[in-house]
């Protein structure tokens, strides 16, 4: 990083300002982070919804050939992963929504609220799992 | 004190790409409205799990059914359309491979949005 910033000869080299990796990571910045990882994990995971609707629409034997892909073990871990990332990414959302009307932003607070969506987000998709099987057993 | 907007231009407040803040507030719109929609979303799925082709189709054929999970794409959609633009601005500095992926992205969320609709409306309609 030390010299790099002078990109044309002549030219002086400038500090630059501190990166990431010079900081400790905490909690919220984590959260930061993985608010934007799920969001673009379920920018994918449109992908499989689509796929999904097709097959509904197309026929029965493609129905059943997807929804029997969605069932195997994997189909359901990749499912499992779409279900967390979708209430983490809605928990940590709510969590924005509330901090853009300038509240809950001390550094204590947003710290707990921090380790409120993860613990939520993981509470939860247990939850939606448990309710999916009892649903229908299957 | 050197503002050299006209009055009319700082009372709308749209700034040079003129349109203000509509991005920002967008953005704000849909993750209020995609709370309870992929609520709705999610609770189809658990109802769902493990139901067969007849079940799923009659239940998405559902007129009901049917209105919300266009609500939820539509939403779902613009806000990670918008999500994505952002993500793409924020790490890609090139400006061709950035306009392309700004293109690309607009691209990918219609022809979801497109795909799931004929879908939901074909089922609906008994295709
Ligand atoms: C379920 C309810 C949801 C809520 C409450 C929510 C809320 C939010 C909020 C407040 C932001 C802006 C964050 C910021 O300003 O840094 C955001 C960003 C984003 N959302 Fe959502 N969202 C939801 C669902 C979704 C879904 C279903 C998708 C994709 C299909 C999605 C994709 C994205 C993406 C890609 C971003 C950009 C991430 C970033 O800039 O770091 N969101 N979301």
């Amino acid at each position: 990083m030390s010299n790099s910033t002078a990109t044309r000869p002549g030219m002086r080299q400038r500090p630059l300002s501190p990166h990431l990796q010079v900081y400790r990571l905490i909690p919220t910045m984590v959260m930061s982070i993985v608010h934007r990882i799920t969001g673009a994990a379920l920018y994918v995971g449109t992908l499989l919804v689509a796929w999904w609707l097709i097959a509904a629409a197309t026929s029965e034997s493609y129905f059943e050939f997807v929804n029997g892909l969605y069932g195997s073990w994997f189909g359901r871990l990749v499912l499992f992963g779409y279900t967390w990332a979708l209430l983490h990414h809605m928990l940590g959302g709510l969590r924005h929504l509330v901090w853009d009307t300038g509240t809950a932003m001390g550094k204590e607070t947003s710290t707990k609220l921090a380790w409120a969506t993860i613990a939520g987000s993981v509470t939860l998709t247990v939850l939606v799992w448990i309710a999916g099987y009892m649903a229908r057993g299957g | 004190m050197s503002d050299m907007r006209t009055p009319l231009a700082k009372v709308r407040g749209l700034g040079s790409a003129k349109d203000g803040t509509d991005t920002f507030w967008r953005q704000r719109l849909t993750a209020i409205a995609n709370i309870p929609l992929l609520l709705f979303f999610v609770g189809l799925l658990i109802a769902l799990n493990g139901a067969g082709y007849d079940e799923v189709r009659a239940t998405l054929g559902n007129p009901f059914v049917s209105l919300v999970l266009v609500l939820v794409l539509v939403s779902g959609l613009v806000h990670m359309r918008i999500g994505m633009k952002e993500i793409i601005e924020d790490y890609i500095h090139d400006e061709g491979i950035k306009i392309a992926l700004v293109v690309l992205n607009t691209f990918f969320a219609f022809a979801i949005g497109v795909a799931c609709v004929f879908a939901l409306l074909k089922i609906a309609f008994g295709g």
